[in-house]
């Protein structure tokens, strides 16, 4: 892992992107990094564009500001690719990671001005098959995990099913669900040739 | 043992009060503290406290209980932003008058209007003259570290002040970070208990509290609240010394930042002074002598010590997060000029008031400011125009 990575999260309000950057500064937390995970609030309402931020790194962070060129983007919601700057400032170095199931032309295309790596998942069919509803933001943080390799697959599965015991301690029926959709997410992530 | 964790600026104030464990808590929600009352109430719920939780119906009733608490003789806190503080604003001076040595977290935010929810300290200085320490907080484990010492500076006798604790709102009370706590028993030694001198439930001293005072003694009255502020810098010195010994983490007035041989340096507040500090970073592999002065004490003001500790430095630039709209720069500018012109010392300064509302502040923004001082140094100290605006369009 580089010394510092920055991580920036395109949602929509009611998707849980908060929560995931939350629970990805939870995990590397858990490994011994300093982390950031902070959300940047504007007019909050159900479906309204929303970001979220995280800073990772193996020392202390002083910045407070948000993050412009970030090492990856992770987008959770596929309509935003249209309507919000994406992919300002993200590093050619780095790579965006959307959740989709738009056919790879199709998606390049929506992002021909980004020459750095892109990967896509579907984290609908993940969660609807593993959770029984839409919630996409576990997937995508199994994603960025992945892609990032702020820690290995077996740190990771280790750690959040410790984190989802506390999280979810008044609903363990949830836990298997959330865990199988991480399974998925680190074997179903591909990169777009 | 300290306890490794990683927590938002809110929470990090509301286990910190958890920890201290007042016994009257008093507050009205408002973003962006609403959080601190709210995580509170349910340490109460919990019973994991035995503190009176008070739900007021507006801030100007949570700093009356308060007063009304702590005049009785127990420890009150609180928690509040913006036009909540604007609210209390007439009974915070009745706090520091009757010399209540209440704690407050003050998670900034612009003061409306228009109204916005988001971070500036207008809020803070505001009522940065009603006779409240107030102490800046730059990071989440600063808004902890702060809130452990708070009662102690309080309710020394020989400063009986309200305090209030600051910190970013949003930037650190909604941001999760590292943070070192201390284990209970560790903290409620260190805050020890609260045996109140005069106190109105106490039956072997019948006293008033608050009477009329005019032409008479009012003038004495605040003469000696004006001693007590005086006073509470030695004391806030001697806290800060104790924590360090308890935690390894030294606190003083304000932080010097790569200021020893620093020619540009940057003097602000707050979460801005972590962006600031990176700044300089960057600017010194450089080879620019940048530093930075955080003030962490902004009442009392440490005037002269600032002024020495920028005695050796070529042009000042002080950043202030809020407009004082007076046409001469903000309260953080002026304090420091007086400071430094009070001190006998003359070196070329100016003023920025900048991230107004929650306009982010970034690296690039500072390194603006070090270039700008520059331009000063290499121009003879010509300051051309001291009472800029830092990050706004349309200048």
């Amino acid at each position: 892992m580089k010394d510092l990575i920055e991580i920036r999260w395109h949602g929509r309000g009611g998707q849980g992107t908060k929560t995931a950057s939350l629970l990805l500064a939870d995990a590397a937390f858990n490994t011994g990094k300093y982390i950031q995970g902070f959300p940047e609030y504007g007019p909050e309402r159900m479906g309204a564009p929303i970001t979220a931020y995280n800073r990772i790194s193996n020392n202390p962070i002083r910045v407070h500001s948000n993050i412009y060129e970030p090492d990856f983007v992770v987008v959770v919601d596929d309509t935003l690719l249209d309507c919000v700057p994406i992919t300002a400032g993200l590093k050619t170095d780095g790579a965006i990671i959307v959740n989709t199931t738009l056919e790879d032309e199709i998606l390049k295309e929506k992002l021909k001005d980004y020459f750095g790596s892109i990967y896509k998942i579907d984290a609908r069919k993940i969660s609807e098959e593993a959770l029984g509803k839409y919630f996409p933001n576990t997937p995508m943080l199994a994603a960025i995990v992945k892609v990032s390799q702020i820690m290995s697959d077996e740190t990771f599965l280790n750690d959040m099913i410790d984190s989802f015991r506390h999280k979810f301690a008044k609903k363990p029926e949830v836990i298997d669900g959330n865990m199988k959709a991480i399974k998925m997410s680190l074997s179903e992530i591909h990169k777009v040739q | 043992m300290s306890i490794r964790e990683r927590l938002s600026g809110n929470e990090a104030a509301a286990i910190a009060m958890k920890q201290i464990n007042p016994d009257v808590v008093a507050a009205f929600p408002i973003t962006p503290s609403t959080e601190i009352p709210q995580y509170f109430s349910s340490f109460v719920n919990n019973g994991v406290v035995d503190t009176e939780f008070v739900a007021v119906e507006s801030e100007h009733s949570a700093m009356s209980a308060c007063i009304g608490a702590e005049a009785a003789g127990s420890r009150a806190m609180t928690a509040t932003s913006a036009n909540g503080l604007s609210y209390m604003w007439e009974v915070l001076y009745i706090a520091s008058s009757l010399r209540l040595p209440i704690v407050m977290n003050l998670v900034n935010r612009a003061v409306s209007g228009p109204i916005n929810i988001h971070n500036d300290h207008s809020d803070a200085m505001g009522v940065r003259d009603s006779g409240w320490i107030q102490i800046f907080s730059e990071t989440n484990q600063e808004v902890y570290d702060n809130l452990i010492m708070a009662h102690q500076i309080a309710e020394n006798k020989k400063v009986l002040l309200p305090l209030m604790v600051c910190q970013d709102g949003f930037i650190t009370s909604h941001s999760i970070e590292n943070i070192e706590l201390l284990e209970d028993d560790v903290v409620k030694k260190f805050v020890g208990t609260y045996k109140p001198e005069h106190y109105l439930l106490n039956d072997k001293e019948p006293i008033s509290i608050g009477p009329l005072d005019l032409q008479g003694y009012l003038f004495e009255h605040k003469m000696q609240q004006s001693e007590a502020m005086f006073n509470s810098k030695q004391v806030i010195l001697e806290v800060a010394d104790k924590f360090e010994k308890i935690t390894g983490r030294k606190y003083g007035f304000f932080e010097e930042y790569r200021l020893n041989d620093a020619e540009l340096v940057v003097v602000c507040m707050n979460s801005t002074a972590g962006t600031a500090k990176a700044t300089a970073d960057k600017l010194r592999e450089q080879g620019i002598k940048a530093g930075v002065l955080k003030v962490r004490v902004f009442r009392p003001f440490p005037a002269e010590e600032i002024a020495k500790a920028l005695s050796n430095s070529k042009a000042i630039a002080i950043l202030d997060k809020a407009d004082s709209l007076n046409a001469a720069g903000g309260a953080l500018f002026e304090d420091t000029v007086s400071s430094l012109y009070t001190s006998n010392i003359h070196i070329p300064a100016i003023s920025y008031v900048y991230g107004i509302g929650g306009r982010d502040v970034k690296i690039d923004d500072i390194e603006k400011v070090y270039k700008d001082l520059n331009e000063i140094v290499n121009n003879n100290g010509n300051i051309n125009y001291p009472y800029r605006h830092l990050g706004v369009r349309g200048i």
